[in-house]
Order: C-alpha cells, then sequence, then structure tokens
C-alpha cells in the first residue's frame, strides 16, 4: 500500500487576482498526474484548495430539499416528534420501559433526532455519487465533498431539530452542566461516523449498484442494534459488551447524558473517539482508491 | 520562449470492453468473478485481460504558456478521453501530465445547474463547481449577468428558463472563469449566431490574455481560425500535429476518402448513363506523371477519361474545385474551339484541363467531375462528386505570393500579382 500526495495541488484553486499576463511561475500551482499504476494519490491539499466548494454544495443540497415544500423545514422536526409519540406511547404507557433519570419523551426525541441525521446523512451520502452523475463526468473537485456536503446538510437539519430538543429540556426541567459542552463534540463524532459510512457507500454504490437496495435494510437494523429508542441500561449486562462494537451506541449515550447533565458512561462513550478517526481514514483511502475510476463506471 | 504550461509524457488510457453492464457490476458478479478467478489463473485463462481497448496510446504534447491548441479528430477518436485527463476526471492508464497553473475545464456547459435553483444561485454554485471563489463571483456576477442578458430573470429558478436562456447563463459564469490553462470541448456551438460572435470574442479576449487554451472541436472552421496549433488523433494516436492548416488538411483527407486518382471499371455501375460514363480521373503534374500533393508555383492536371456510349452528341467536360471549407473555388468547361457544338462519334476520350500555378491557395482541394452537353439544350451525362482530392502546398522563401511571410495567408486564391513602389526621398 503506498500512499502519494504527490499530486496535490499546492495553492489555491481560483484566480484571486489574475494578472493580465499570468501570475510569477512560482505562484503557479503545479500538478502532476500519474497513471493509475503509480497507486493511490491522496491529494489532501486539494480538500483545502477546494473548501469554498463543500459549502456550496452542501448549501445546494440544503438549499433545495426545502424549495417548493409546503412546510418547508418544518418537516425537521415533524419527523422526530411524530416518531418520539409513537415510541413514547408504545414503550412509556404499554411496554413501561425504564429510560433511567431523561424522561422518554426526551430521551427519544434526542436519539431519534440524532439518529435521522446519522440515517439521513448516511442514505443521501450513499446515493450522492450517482446523483451527481454530470459533476463526476464533467469537472474535477475532490469527490468526497458530494457524500461530505449530504453530512453537513444534515447538520443543518440537526440544528434545527435541536430548537425542539432543547424546548424539551427546558420543559422537563434537566439541569445545564458543563457537560453540555461536550454535546458538540458528541455531534461530531457521529457527523465523522456518518461521512465514514457515506463515502464507503457511495464510492461501493457507484459499482455495485445493488447496495442502494441494501441500505435501507442495513440502517433499519443498525438503528435496533443501537440505544436509540431503548436505553443500553436496557440491554442484559452479559450482552451489553456487543453494544461496544457499534460506535454509534457510545455517541447516542454521551450526546443523551451530556444534554441531560448526567454522568457519562465512558465505557461506552470513550469507543467513538477511537473508532470514528480510525473509520474515516479508511473510509477516505478506499474513497480516494475507487475515485479515480468513477468517471469511467458510473 | 514561453515556459510549458502542460507536459504530456506517453499517455494511454484502457477501457475494459465486453462486461455484461456497460459499466457498474452488481455484487454477484463479482463474488462470482473473485471465486473464479484463481480456477482461470489455474488454467492458464486470460481471455479477461484481453477485454481492453485503448482509447488513447502513447500521447506525447508539449504545450506552452498562451497556445492555443485545437484537438480534432473524428467521433471515437480519444478526443474526449484526452480532455478528462488534462482535467483531471479520470486517470490516464499509462504516463503522466504535468500541468503548471490552474486548470478550468468546460466539458459541458452548466455543469452542476440545478433547475430548482435560481438564476443567481446557479451562477454562485455552477462558479464554485468550476473553480471560482466566492468572492471572485461576486466581484464578477453583475458582469456575468450582463454578459448573458438575462438581468430581469436572475431570481427566476432556472427550470422556467427557456433552453437559450439556460444555455446563455451557464456560458456566461463560464466565460468569466479566468484559469492559465482552459480547457474547452465544443461548447460553441450553442446559443444564437450573435451570442456565438459574443463567446468568440470572449475566447480572443482569454488568448490575448496569454491563458493556454485547448479546444476540441468539429467547427473546423473554428479551429483554423483561433487556434495556433493543432493536433490530429486518430484512433487514439496523435497522427498530425502543427499548423491548422496542415491538419485540418489530414484531417479531410483521411475523411473524405479521396486520393489522387479514381478509377471505376468497364461496366455500368461507373457515374453515367446511355450517353456517357466516367472511366477514370485522376490529377497530374506537367510530366503526365499522377501526384496528389502540388507546390501552389505549379500547375495542376485534371484529367477525365470516359466513354462516349451514343454518337451524335456535343459533350463539355466539366471540373469543379472545392476547398476545404466546402467553398467552391471555380468551375470549368471545356470552352475551346476544337471540340465546341461538334458531335463525338462513339469511343474513348481523355480530356484535361490545366489549372496554372500561382492560381490555387495552399490546402486541400477536392474535385466534382461532371460530363455535359450544352448544346442544343443543357443535359447533364454523368457526375462523380468529390472525385479526386490533392492538396497544395506553399512553402516560404521561394517566389510565390507568400514571399518570405511564413504565418497563414487566407483566402480562396493565391494569385502572384504585380506590385508596384514609387518611393519619394525625403530631403
Amino acid at each position: 500500500m503506498s500512499l502519494k500526495t504527490s499530486e496535490t495541488t499546492e495553492g489555491g484553486f481560483a484566480a484571486e487576482a489574475a494578472a493580465p499576463n499570468g501570475p510569477a511561475d512560482a505562484a503557479l500551482p503545479h500538478v502532476r498526474i500519474k497513471s493509475e499504476d503509480a497507486g493511490v494519490q491522496l491529494n489532501l491539499g486539494d480538500l483545502w484548495a477546494y473548501r469554498e466548494l463543500l459549502y456550496f454544495l452542501t448549501w445546494r443540497d440544503v438549499k433545495v430539499r426545502y424549495k417548493q415544500t409546503l412546510m418547508g423545514v418544518a418537516w425537521v422536526v415533524v419527523q422526530p416528534l411524530a416518531t418520539m409519540l409513537i415510541f413514547t406511547f408504545v414503550f412509556q404507557r404499554i411496554a413501561r420501559l425504564d429510560s433511567g433519570a431523561i424522561p422518554y419523551p426526551l430521551f427519544a426525541y434526542s436519539g431519534l433526532l440524532l439518529w435521522a441525521f446519522f440515517a439521513g446523512a448516511v442514505s443521501a451520502g450513499t446515493n450522492s455519487l450517482i446523483s451527481n452523475t454530470s459533476l463526476v463526468t464533467k469537472v474535477y473537485f475532490p469527490r468526497a465533498f458530494i457524500p461530505a456536503a449530504a453530512v453537513g446538510a444534515g447538520l443543518v437539519d440537526l440544528a434545527v431539530g435541536s430548537v425542539l430538543m432543547g424546548g424539551l429540556a427546558v420543559y422537563y426541567g434537566v439541569h445545564v452542566t458543563w457537560g453540555l459542552l461536550l454535546l458538540p463534540v458528541f455531534v461530531a463524532l457521529g457527523g465523522v461516523l456518518a461521512l465514514a459510512a457515506g463515502m464507503l457507500a457511495s464510492a461501493l454504490t457507484v459499482k455495485y449498484r445493488d447496495l442502494r437496495h441494501a441500505l435501507p435494510f442495513l440502517l433499519q437494523f443498525w438503528m435496533f442494534a443501537s440505544p436509540v429508542i431503548y436505553p443500553s441500561g436496557a440491554v442484559p449486562a452479559r450482552w451489553r459488551w456487543l453494544l461496544s462494537l457499534n460506535p454509534l451506541a457510545g455517541v447516542l449515550e454521551g450526546f443523551r447524558a451530556s444534554l441531560a447533565g448526567l454522568r457519562i458512561d465512558w465505557t461506552l462513550a470513550a469507543v467513538p473517539f477511537f473508532v470514528a478517526p480510525l473509520l474515516l481514514a479508511l473510509a477516505f483511502y478506499v474513497f480516494r482508491k475507487l475515485e479515480d475510476t468513477f468517471a469511467d463506471v458510473i | 520562449m514561453e515556459p510549458v504550461a502542460v507536459r504530456i509524457e506517453g499517455v494511454g488510457k484502457r477501457y475494459k470492453i465486453g462486461a455484461l453492464h456497460p459499466g457498474y457490476a452488481t455484487l454477484r458478479e463479482m463474488l462470482g468473478d473473485a471465486l473464479a478467478a484463481p480456477f482461470r489463473r489455474l488454467r492458464g485463462d486470460d481471455s479477461k485481460r484481453r477485454e481492453t481497448i485503448w482509447a488513447l496510446r502513447d500521447v506525447n504534447m508539449e504545450v506552452r504558456r498562451g497556445d492555443l491548441v485545437g484537438v480534432i479528430g473524428h467521433n471515437g477518436a480519444g478526443k474526449s478521453t484526452l480532455l478528462k485527463i488534462l482535467s483531471r476526471i479520470t486517470r490516464p492508464s499509462a504516463g503522466s501530465v504535468e500541468i503548471r497553473g490552474r486548470v478550468g475545464s468546460l466539458l459541458e456547459v452548466g455543469t452542476g445547474f440545478h433547475p430548482d435553483l435560481t438564476g443567481r444561485e446557479n451562477i454562485y454554485l455552477n462558479g464554485a463547481i468550476l473553480g471560482m471563489r466566492r468572492a471572485e463571483i461576486r466581484k464578477k456576477f453583475d458582469e456575468i449577468v450582463a454578459f448573458s442578458e438575462l438581468e430581469k430573470f436572475v431570481e427566476t429558478p432556472v427550470k422556467f428558463y427557456s433552453s437559450g436562456m439556460y444555455v446563455r447563463l451557464a456560458f456566461s459564469v463560464a466565460a468569466h472563469l479566468e484559469p492559465e490553462i482552459l480547457i474547452m470541448d465544443e461548447v460553441l456551438a450553442v446559443g444564437d449566431a450573435a451570442f456565438q460572435q459574443k463567446c468568440l470574442d470572449k475566447m480572443r479576449d482569454i488568448r490575448m490574455q496569454g491563458r493556454t487554451i485547448f479546444f476540441v472541436s468539429h467547427d473546423l472552421a473554428a479551429v483554423t481560425r483561433l487556434c495556433k496549433r493543432v493536433v490530429l488523433l486518430e484512433g487514439g494516436r496523435v497522427t498530425a500535429e502543427g499548423r491548422p492548416q496542415e491538419v485540418v488538411n489530414c484531417y479531410l483527407n483521411s475523411s473524405w476518402k479521396a486520393g489522387a486518382e479514381r478509377a471505376w471499371g468497364e461496366g455500368a455501375d461507373a457515374p453515367g448513363g446511355g450517353v456517357a460514363r466516367l472511366r477514370r480521373v485522376r490529377v497530374r503534374d506537367a510530366r503526365g506523371e499522377t501526384a496528389s500533393a502540388f507546390d501552389v508555383r505549379e500547375a495542376v492536371h485534371v484529367e477525365v477519361t470516359y466513354d462516349v456510349l451514343e454518337e451524335g452528341h456535343a459533350l463539355v467536360p466539366v471540373v469543379e474545385l472545392f476547398n476545404e471549407e466546402g467553398t467552391e473555388v471555380f468551375t470549368t468547361h471545356d470552352a475551346g474551339e476544337e471540340w465546341r457544338r461538334r458531335a463525338r462519334a462513339r469511343g474513348r476520350y481523355t480530356s484535361a484541363v490545366r489549372v496554372p500555378g500561382n492560381l490555387l491557395a495552399e490546402g486541400s482541394l477536392i474535385a466534382q467531375v461532371s460530363v455535359m452537353s450544352h448544346f442544343p439544350s443543357t443535359i447533364l451525362h454523368a457526375r462523380e462528386a468529390n472525385a479526386v482530392a490533392f492538396q497544395m502546398v506553399d512553402e516560404a522563401g521561394g517566389p510565390s505570393a507568400r514571399g518570405d511571410y511564413v504565418g497563414p495567408m487566407p483566402g480562396v486564391v493565391r494569385p502572384l500579382l504585380e506590385w508596384t513602389t514609387r518611393a519619394e526621398p525625403t530631403e
């Protein structure tokens, strides 16, 4: 496995102030395109050079989603809210599930909100490359930005949905602690996991279209394997180690604990801190390896 | 000498063909393949390996800053593949490319346009996709809108645009891109005549600014007019490279498929009818040798051999010459006294017309040959379009109309005319 970064673009990608006769030689970016045999070129510098495009692609995804819709952004709140009401009815009134120190409606809403962000980002990310075929085949930029924009757009939805979560937290009178500062950290970890999964799945979908059909099933399975609507404490102690195999479990537990000002159970919550960056690095490597063939096979 | 902007070394691109699906596979196929592969290797069967095609092979090129390079070739010759490699959309299978300067590629106008977004939003989005900074787009925004002449529709979603408006907006964004190296694929073929002119002017501006342009087109007139250098791709290889006229000639020769001589058999499939039938047409020099290239100072003879099958007609051989742009250079009828209004006996005739030197301009010429009668009335007996083709070459330094000038000389004819200069020395 040879990692080469020699194709990296140095400097900016657009003319900042293009002099009439072209800028001096030294200021020009220098790109060397090597053949496929030369191995994977990570081109990390391009990610920085094209950073504004990530913003524009995210902005596009957000804008387009709420154009010509009746309720617009309200959908972001309605979906987890309705699901929360159903689960509250089922688990609290019928199954009488104990959600610990957090009132079940807040417990379920926060879990569903974070899950909706994760699942939405992964499934939008998975389909993102094939629904942007013309971009992939007609212009160069780091294609990792396409699934990344799906995650970015999901973050915007998450922020909107968080307003109601804040309202619920105030309503149920949870204590505001310093732990709240960890909330964005767990959101970021969830985002990194979604990005890793989205990049991996989108790159594979370019070649193997059937992944698209398997994805909804896989996500549903993943949801029930994560403490979204049930607390990790509801899992029998001897099976609880299984949850630590799922980095999302730690994200959900940590997210909720820091929201409600509870002590964080680090046996689960520490997992994503190690696993998420590793998964992202692996996903990026695989993505870059496959990216070279996108335009040829998409 | 200007520094090198793009250096292409031994670039090739190999594609797999013969897959079950045009591009993508399913997981089932992948698993099946993975299971079968070891057995295939055991049997020494490498049939999978052979299912590839080289869309581009061993391409070498050096482009200096400020060059405007045209790439021409038939469909499937590898033009688009080359542009895709240069714009980093796909990686070469062999060789390497070195690029100095920012690259802007326009393989399509309106890449990334979203129908639900307004004109304004699409300008920002498309600009960013093409590689412009936000600050740069903001600075040029008014200019872009003015160029597109769509001021009234900036806040309208582009899905309500007519296709002409859509393309105008898209091209306007592209036209304001200012990379050091611009890669364009036939994007000029858009819009109405007035807008096209605007685009050509814009391209001239870009060229004036010393930027490097790669331009792929079927529009030979545009290529010859705009480019300083043309590359001809055939079957994935560079088969000609140099001054536009020379390379365009090669391209036309290969596409006209007409040579210096054309002969038909004795049968009835030769052009013509009951009165006359063509048997042979050739281009020859003064010594009678068939030739396909002539110096512009040299005389060219077009010789037509035909059978007269019915006696009693006053026949006139006719030759028409067309240049590479399809313009008819001239028509000539045999108006000489010897055969004028004279009924011919049956038999084989060979007529030749001498086109004097210092008349035809350099370039490719193609001849249409006919046998007609004008007396008592005009009847066409035989005709063959694109019968023979030949090439006029004009080398600098000789006593031709070119003199010492080495650049391209426009014009349908290249007569050697007499000049006089009167000097009035100042005290």
